[in-house]
């Protein structure tokens, strides 16, 4: 799918995005790391007051009511394969839950905190996942 | 509700709304992102850069303080060191993220599309997680 440079709405799903982190560590002092958030959640899922499912909830809420009002937002492609999606999907959870972060954990909230650890982790899967669209789109493998 | 699970839910909401507003919970933006050799979109890029630039001053003002408002403390990372587990978790995050262009925020905002493919990479997902559970504990 042919996605377009779409600077304004970037910018401003980016800030609700780090308006988000903002909130929940001074208010909760918590880290907005998804995937830490819901690997919390499946292991323990009753700890502090259930705080990581009222988040997830929310998640899904707030892309809801998004795709609600704005129906081309749900305009999306999963274009990897079932078995490839699924395959990705594995590894997804199993490295981010061994490198203790994702995206927002270690990409925003991380990074913003200025933690080499989070900086080093963020690098690493940026560069793993370049050579990875690098190769299915343009290496021997491709079409 | 008592208000720390309340608040995690605005925040939440804000998060998803951001991830379907920034159009991030689109894998193929994502996945034009990382392909610099094709018909790159740096949507991502910005997304990133004005998550930084609001969350960072929050950080600053967390530093001064000694605990949140919610809460007895902030609940942060501690460590400086750079251990294999988590670079070889981010390089086994990095290809799974290449593959499909979802990483866990978006694998959840994305059934709300109703995509049978967003259910299969959210299971598979969760599988991943309760999987590196078995593992032994790091030393």
């Amino acid at each position: 799918m042919e996605t377009s440079f779409t600077p304004v709405s970037a910018l401003a799903g980016g800030a609700l995005i780090g308006l988000a982190a903002a909130l929940l560590l001074l208010g909760n002092g918590r880290v907005a790391g998804i995937s830490g958030i819901l690997g919390g959640a499946l292991i323990r899922p009753r700890e502090d007051g259930g705080w990581r499912l009222a988040f997830l909830a929310g998640l899904l809420l707030g892309a809801l009511v998004v795709t609600l009002a704005y129906p081309p937002a749900a305009r999306v492609a999963l274009e990897t394969p079932l078995p490839l999606l699924a395959a990705a999907g594995v590894l997804v959870g199993f490295g981010t839950r061994m490198g203790n972060g994702c995206t927002s954990g270690h990409g925003v909230c991380g990074v913003a905190r200025g933690s080499r650890r989070s900086i080093a982790a963020t690098l690493v899967f940026f560069t793993v996942a370049l050579a990875t669209v690098f190769v299915t789109r343009h290496g021997l493998l491709a079409g | 509700m008592t208000a720390r699970p309340l608040l995690a839910l605005v925040c939440g909401a804000l998060f998803g709304a951001g991830l379907a507003v920034s159009g991030m919970m689109n894998p193929a933006k994502v996945l034009n992102f990382l392909d610099l050799a094709g018909a790159w979109d740096p949507s991502l890029g910005l997304v990133m850069a004005a998550a930084l630039a609001v969350s960072a001053p929050a950080w600053q003002i967390a530093a001064r303080r000694r605990r949140p408002l919610l809460a007895a403390r902030f609940e942060t990372p501690t460590r400086t060191d750079l251990d294999p587990r988590l670079l070889g978790g981010a390089a086994v995050f990095g290809l799974g993220w290449g593959l499909s262009g979802l990483c866990p925020g978006p694998a959840l905002a994305v059934l709300v599309t109703g995509l049978p493919g967003a259910l299969v990479f959210l299971a598979a997902m969760v599988g991943g997680m309760l999987a590196y559970r078995l593992l032994p504990p790091p030393p």
